[in-house]
């Protein structure tokens, strides 16, 4: 009988997930980025 | 606590993290990441350019929600699926442009592509060989070194060659003949190894 791959390979997409770290960075990115307001224009700065 | 922020929709968190509240964007990163990932995933192909593209995927959200530029009038997944759909374009248009081959999979690159100018080590080999061989022509007997020369290195025809020694055609085939003949029996001899 003839196998089916496409079962397994479904459910391995299913367990996709970013890495810790990743998303550690992209908290911490947030957390450091602000935006300043002058006038009408936006500024951004990066403090860590 | 935990169970009351899963139960806030999408739409507060965003509203409360544009007010500060940095825990709102973990939460909903956590929510989505998983459907953001397999999404970029299942059109690269590739975990490393997954991870870079998700990564800039939420760079440019939280720059979006940072400058208070997010138009609340879509929901906030497909927003950052259009994003991270957008990305992914970029990504294989920049690619289309200039092609690039890893390694990683089973076809190797190098399998057809090959640099075929010698390494500073072959290189060095390759003169020793080319210098023994010289040495070991010298020990030839004239006539057959003189037949030898003309053939391999100005490669001359056996016509010319006869032409120019005076000898016939087979004489010099015959020379020619001997000349390897013996360059084999002095390499037996003394446990040469000519190889690159």
């Amino acid at each position: 009988m003839a196998k089916l791959y496409t079962n397994t390979s479904i459910k391995k997409l299913k367990d996709l997930k970013p890495k810790e770290e990743t998303v550690n960075f992209l908290l911490n990115y947030s957390k450091a980025l602000s935006v300043i307001n002058c006038n009408k224009l936006k500024f951004e700065a990066l403090l860590n | 606590m935990i169970m009351q922020y899963e139960l806030i929709p999408d739409a507060d968190l965003v509203t409360n993290y544009i007010q500060g509240n940095e825990y709102a964007l973990e939460i909903l990163i956590k929510r989505h990441k998983q459907k953001i990932y397999s999404f970029i995933y299942s059109k690269v192909y590739d975990r490393d350019v997954t991870e870079d593209i998700f990564q800039d995927t939420f760079i440019k959200v939280i720059r979006t929600l940072k400058r208070g530029a997010y138009n609340e009038e879509g929901k906030f997944l497909p927003w950052v699926m259009r994003i991270s759909h957008n990305l992914v374009i970029d990504y294989f248009r920049k690619n289309s442009r200039m092609p690039k081959f890893d390694n990683s999979g089973e076809f190797s690159i190098f399998s057809v592509l090959s640099d075929n100018t010698l390494n500073a080590e072959k290189q060095i080999i390759k003169d020793q060989v080319e210098n023994d061989v010289k040495r070991l022509v010298e020990e030839l007997p004239e006539d057959q070194k003189e037949v030898l020369l003309m053939r391999i290195y100005e490669e001359m025809s056996f016509k010319e060659i006869s032409d120019k020694t005076g000898v016939s055609i087979n004489t010099a085939l015959g020379r020619m003949r001997y000349a390897l003949i013996n360059l084999r029996k002095i390499i037996d001899k003394h446990n040469i190894v000519l190889t690159n």
